[in-house]
């Protein structure tokens, strides 16, 4: 008996029909995502389902799995908090961030709460530079972090709380974001509209609005030039 | 002339504008009025646009947009497919995760006119798997362009047809390179492949493919509503328009500033208040970690792509990460090569080996066991990792290493030479990371 539901397998159909006829190796990216989604890994059987429905040996399958970061090899908690210790955040606070945050747990890299509510991790540059040191949960951002926050912050998830994230959407279940990186809408009311600009993206935009400042020249009506009339 | 005259808010600039991510608001805001314009146009007279326009990539590499478009062959009887970057990972970079999350529609819109001037009726957005409050957007943004009928068979009545999808990645920088962000869209590990055949013949399933940036694709609809020559009249002449700039680090309001290429760094410090109380300018990056660092003396550099050029950097992604004199550049560049053994893909011996090796080299210098040789190890392996590997990330990992060691070497021969304490301890020596 597979864990993987009828609807999962029609899901599986839904990916796989993005993409061009005969080119059905492209699902296999939202495909894994989709097996984390329901067991918040991706085990052995994740892997047979995606060979079995794209037609590849579990090897291929395998190999690709264990390529990139996201796929988790282990189950997971239903909160994966990572901090990032690239160098720009490195330097502002996020080593601390993370140092404690692997104190407090009692959990080191890739690993798990005993209570199953958190994995932590130590992550790569964001793309968050501006509001760093920056921590995610289930990759949403936690913007100019510090240690005794972060600390607070993971307690609140493991008593049952979901903090508002600083710029994202409300928190899910890692299983439950998984279904989202698989290409399916946010069906959660309201979540799109979640997360308002934050000062340092709207930095310059704000100057030049209270400086008056504006590109000169700009005609929406300019007409794009054609062949004849250059030559 | 006042700094804040540099700014020039263009592709930003819908940002301030909260819902400019719903569609109705979009289309208020001049939103697919660029597409309709464009679907009436010849799409060869779109191609010439562009590259009259002079715009530049925007992923780092500022190869000529409007050439890439018309190296597609036309009427080949292939398919053609365009491909958006959107795998921010570059560190420092945080520029296209604002922009699609506040205005992903700019970007469909991109979309819509690029595939039209290539011919290609399917389009693919690979956006970074953890970028995903700014993928929920994109995805509720495209479902929004099919009910309006910007995207999906007969669009606008023009006959053109366009299928467009959001593809989430799952956490590999390497696949911000743009063939290997092509095998990871085929399914595959994300590996570089090799070039010659480029993606203009054999791209995506080996058919003719434009590979671009989400800055150079949101670009678009700004060039073909304004015009060429209003677009360069912003920037520096072979770095035309603007640019968002992306600021962090040690000033005092970090963020993104869209300015005319060609600003300084001394003119972006004072667009962002100055440097932090106590901190004085001693490194910073032009355009992310790949691109050399840079020391003070730097600071009046035009950043444009030449004058970063000159200078002995690149220009990059603009990600411009501001490091004082209470940072420490072996440190940085040490987390950096962490950053980059940790994402080699592998496939190049060079860059999997040599980045290993850097690291270990790294942390015995900081945990204060380091040799003069140890410098002399350094050099010469970013001597082998550079130009030796299939594709940038390779170089991009010699070039923190062989620039603080040009600007920054006393900093290195304080650790060796014990006037520096040591950073890491005998624990980071063992491999804890």
């Amino acid at each position: 008996m597979t864990v993987f539901s009828q609807e999962i397998q029609d899901r599986a159909k839904e990916i796989i029909a993005r993409y061009p006829e005969g080119k059905q190796r492209s699902a296999l990216l939202p495909m894994l995502h989709l097996v984390q989604s329901v067991e918040g890994y991706v085990s052995p059987d994740g892997i047979e389902f995606c060979a079995d429905q794209l037609g590849l040996q579990k090897a291929n399958v395998g190999a690709v799995a264990s390529f990139y970061t996201m796929y988790k090899r282990r189950p997971t908690g239903d909160f994966l908090v990572s901090v990032c210790t690239n160098t720009m955040c490195n330097v502002l606070g996020g080593q601390a961030v993370y140092d404690a945050l692997t104190e407090h747990l009692g959990v080191g890299h890739d690993e798990t709460t005993a209570d199953g509510t958190i994995t932590l991790e130590h992550a790569e540059c964001l793309a968050a530079c501006d509001y760093g040191p920056v921590m995610t949960v289930n990759y949403d951002f936690f913007d100019g972090v510090n240690p005794d926050g972060a600390v607070e912050l993971v307690d609140k998830l493991r008593q049952g709380e979901r903090p508002q994230p600083s710029r994202g959407a409300r928190l899910c279940t890692l299983k439950e974001m998984s279904i989202q990186l698989a290409g399916f809408a946010d069906d959660r009311d309201g979540a799109v509209a979640d997360g308002v600009a934050g000062d340092p993206t709207l930095a310059g935009l704000k100057l030049a609005q209270k400086h008056g400042v504006s590109p000169k020249g700009f005609d929406i009506n300019t007409p794009i030039p054609t062949a004849e009339k250059k030559a | 002339m006042s700094v804040y005259e540099k700014l020039t808010p263009v592709l930003t600039k819908r940002w301030l504008s909260p819902d400019a991510w719903r569609i109705d608001v979009y289309e208020r805001l001049d939103g697919y009025a660029a597409a309709k314009k464009a679907l009436q146009a010849h799409p060869d007279d779109l191609i010439a646009l562009i590259k009259d326009s002079g715009l530049r990539g925007r992923g780092g590499a500022g190869f000529p947009t409007g050439l890439k478009w018309g190296f597609i062959p036309q009427n080949d009887g292939k398919p053609h497919y365009l491909v958006v970057n959107a795998d921010e990972g570059e560190p420092g970079t945080c520029k296209d995760l604002p922009l699609m999350t506040h205005d992903p529609h700019s970007l469909i819109e991109g979309c819509i006119i690029a595939s039209y001037a290539i011919r290609a009726n399917r389009a693919y957005i690979y956006i970074r798997g953890e970028a995903v409050h700014a993928a929920r957007r994109l995805r509720n943004a495209v479902q929004e362009a099919y009910k309006a009928g910007y995207l999906g068979k007969n669009i606008l009545g023009t006959g053109f047809d366009l299928d467009l999808v959001v593809h989430s990645g799952a956490g590999a920088y390497i696949c911000g390179e743009e063939t290997a962000l092509l095998d990871s869209l085929e399914g595959f590990r994300g590996q570089p492949r090799l070039r010659p055949p480029f993606p203009a013949t054999h791209g995506l399933y080996a058919s003719p493919t434009v590979v671009n940036n989400v800055g150079t694709i949101a670009s678009v609809p700004y060039i073909v509503l304004g015009g060429a020559a209003w677009w360069k009249s912003m920037g520096t002449e072979k770095s035309s328009g603007p640019m968002i700039y992306s600021l962090s680090g040690r000033i005092k309001n970090p963020g993104q500033y869209e300015c005319g290429l060609g600003i300084t760094l001394r003119e972006l410090i004072e667009l962002a208040g100055g440097m932090q109380d106590g901190h004085e300018l001693k490194f910073w990056t032009p355009g992310g970690s790949s691109t050399p660092l840079l020391a003070a003396q730097h600071i009046d550099t035009p950043m444009d792509f030449e004058g970063v050029a000159a200078a002995g950097s690149i220009l990059g992604t603009t990600a411009t990460q501001i490091f004082s004199d209470q940072d420490c550049v072996v440190y940085a560049t040490y987390r950096w090569l962490e950053f980059y053994h940790h994402e080699s893909c592998g496939k190049c011996t060079p860059c999997r080996e040599g980045n290993y090796w850097m690291v270990r080299v790294y942390r015995r210098i900081l945990s204060g066991e380091g040799t003069h040789e140890d410098l002399d190890t350094l050099l010469d392996t970013a001597d082998n990792i550079m130009g030796r590997s299939f594709c940038g990330l390779g170089d991009g990992a010699t070039s923190p290493v062989t620039s603080s060691l040009q600007w920054f070497k006393q900093d290195y021969l304080d650790y060796i030479e014990g006037r520096t304490a040591p950073k890491l301890s005998a624990k980071a020596l063992a491999g804890a990371h």
